[in-house]
């Protein structure tokens, strides 16, 4: 995984530049980023346990079937649904979505897809709660949800 | 049993979810190997991303100075605080699960809560690590036209919220080891703000 190596790269990289200038700071922030995860370990249990469950349940496969079925704006709203649950890296979503376009599904069904993806997580509620506090999570979920409607309508009108 | 409850709720759970997948392992069945496959993968994933990300974020901590934070995308920071959360957003990768932490630490430090909204949401649709994926499959009128599209949507997104929280006097979570460290944090921090 390419994008996992340049995460460490750049992480080893930052604690030796920081540590040249001044090793007490690193020290002070490599400690408190640590304690940052581990008070937060239970909510990235969490959401290990919810997307691992979810990718066994519904397989690539799957999704695409879901998201193929359905014409019009039941198919708009399947595909909020759907891209508001799931938690699809997108090396695996892309791809699907790519294959799906070429299938004739509606680029409105599609763009809703990709945005609810990205924007609207529902299976990582407990570390966006554990943040931002529930009542500013849970708006900025519906408030994603309804902007990822209006993006999916507007790329659908303009393409 | 006070102590009991006190436990958080993620690591019974995961207790929980480590004797399933041993029970399943035992027993042997299709979906309960892909489970076990699903969850190494993720969280092979997870053990090496969420350190560095956690790491990186210290290390920003203990670093980036607070009046800096506050002149550039504070409160009175105008439409250039917002061009600079939004670059910012675009030249990182990963998922949105990452990028809390940073919103968090970018909030405590002075950032304006529009700004701080408007950074997730140009993180979740404006990434270009991502969009050349997208464009690759999708193609680059489709990635341009969404992402167009996504900009006035999260803006206006950023502002709802912003407002809303000024409205109901909400902040952001304060995180545990802010208080602990006893550093001159949010707690302080919230009380000129408004």
């Amino acid at each position: 995984m390419p994008k996992d190596l340049t995460l460490i790269a750049v992480t080893v990289v930052a604690i030796i530049v920081s540590a040249a200038i001044d090793r007490r700071k690193t020290v002070q922030g490599v400690r408190k980023g640590w304690r940052m995860l581990m008070n937060l370990l239970p909510q990235f249990l969490l959401l290990l346990i919810f997307v691992s469950v979810f990718l066994t349940l519904v397989s690539p496969e799957t999704l695409a079937a879901m998201l193929g079925r359905q014409g019009g704006s039941l198919g708009v709203i399947a595909a909020a649904c759907i891209g508001s649950v799931a938690l699809v890296p997108g090396p695996i979503a892309y791809p699907l979505t790519g294959m799906l376009a070429e299938s004739g599904v509606p680029l409105t069904v599609l763009a809703v897809f990709v945005t609810t993806l990205m924007m609207v997580g529902i299976l990582t509620f407990p570390v966006e709660k554990a943040y931002l506090g529930g009542r500013l999570a849970v708006l900025r979920n519906v408030l994603s949800l309804v902007g990822a409607l209006l993006i999916g309508v507007l790329v659908g009108s303009l393409l | 049993m006070k102590d009991l409850r006190r436990v958080p709720f993620g690591y019974a759970a995961a207790l929980l979810f480590a004797v399933l997948l041993f029970g399943l392992h035992l027993l042997d069945i299709s979906v309960g190997q892909r489970l076990i496959q699903e969850f190494t993968a993720f969280s092979m994933r997870m053990v090496v991303l969420v350190p560095c990300i956690f790491i990186l974020i210290g290390l920003l901590d203990a670093w980036v100075p607070q009046q800096w934070i506050q002149k550039h995308v504070g409160e009175d920071s105008g439409i250039r605080g917002a061009v600079y959360v939004i670059l910012l957003a675009m030249f990182q990768g990963g998922p949105l699960y990452g990028a809390f932490p940073t919103a968090h630490l970018l909030w405590k430090k002075g950032c304006s809560m529009r700004n701080v909204f408007m950074y997730l949401g140009a993180f979740s649709t404006l990434k270009i690590p991502m969009m050349l994926f997208e464009a690759n499959f999708l193609g680059w009128r489709f990635t341009l036209v969404r992402g167009a599209a996504s900009l006035p949507v999260f803006v206006l997104t950023a502002a709802i919220m912003a407002a809303y929280a000024r409205g109901k006097g909400l902040q952001m979570k304060e995180l545990a080891e802010d208080q602990a460290a006893g550093q001159p944090g949010a707690a302080a921090d919230g009380l000129h703000r408004r």
